[in-house]
């Protein structure tokens, strides 16, 4: 009988006590205990570590000490992102601080009532001349008018009268005709409404409503 | 009174010490993510509400990662 642990028969059970981790045929006792990362880093010069220059330390040649240099550099690459993400929010408390400043939009005419039969639609533009919007007169009358700059990524939206909704083909973001609620697709909020106010035969806009829900 | 850098752990200790900021900051990034499409999406939706709540919680968010920056370059 040989002591060679290669050559002593295998216990193919794979519960047996010297197989315990393994998935293989091999015995568990032929292997050689894993070695520490620290004994596995060997400079050429094979020196200390500690007395190494700072550019071989940072990094270093072999894949253990890599591993752990590139974990170091990840956690500083992510708190840079974290200033960035810091930065991002000021840039939108200073917008806030602009948008509160600024005066609201004025009172202008868009259409007369005349020209807007039921189940029609015009496009004006408000507050400013590249705010595209919808003023739609619905069959039984009504008026409604809606920023037409998608909220998902600002595509144009189209009316489906007969379906009751905008649609936005960019990629396919419903909205709700008689509310503007953003009712399928990609869009997270609903379309600003353009608030209106009719004054004999002629329609006004006299603001803009933005929502969230 | 600055803390003195520990000594005698293992290299696969402080391996372990650095997987583990790592979690955290982590976990602090994805947290300022969400606050800031959030806070970006309310303010769109012309809620200004919140955004200087969400900006002092970032900015703490922030401090803590320095904080956590600081403990490892210690290690």
């Amino acid at each position: 009988m040989t002591d060679d642990p290669q050559q002593r028969p295998l216990d193919v059970r794979i519960d047996s006590p010297s197989r315990e981790g393994l998935t293989g045929t091999a015995r568990s006792d032929v292997y050689e205990p894993a070695r520490e990362p620290e004994d596995v880093t060997a400079p050429p010069d094979h020196r200390p570590m500690d007395e190494q220059p700072r550019w071989r330390r940072d990094f270093a040649i072999d894949w253990p000490e890599d591993h752990f240099v590139a974990r170091r550099d990840f956690v500083k690459f992510l708190v840079l992102t974290s200033g960035a993400f810091v930065a991002g929010q000021a840039w939108i408390a200073a917008q806030s601080l602009v948008r509160r400043r600024r005066p609201p939009p004025e009172r202008a005419k868009i259409a007369a009532l005349s020209a807007l039969p039921p189940g029609s639609v015009r496009m004006f533009a408000y507050p400013e001349p590249h705010d595209p919007c919808l003023l739609i007169r619905t069959r039984d009358g009504q008026l409604l008018a809606y920023s037409q700059k998608c909220t998902h990524l600002a595509c144009a939206v189209v009316q489906r009268l007969d379906e009751g909704i905008l649609h936005c083909p960019c990629h396919e973001g419903i909205f709700d005709l008689a509310t503007g609620r953003n009712i399928a697709g990609p869009p997270p909020r609903p379309l600003p409404i353009i608030e209106l106010e009719v004054d004999g035969d002629d329609i006004f806009a006299i603001g803009v409503r933005e929502r969230t829900v | 009174m600055t803390a003195k850098p520990e000594r005698g752990l293992t290299r696969a200790q402080r391996a372990s010490v650095i997987t583990g900021v790592l979690c955290f900051v982590l976990i602090l990034v994805v947290i300022q993510l969400w606050l800031l499409t959030a806070t970006m999406n309310a303010y769109l939706g012309g809620d200004d509400g919140v955004v200087w709540p969400a900006l002092v919680a970032s900015a703490v968010c922030l401090a803590l990662n320095l904080g956590l920056l600081r403990y490892l370059s210690r290690r």
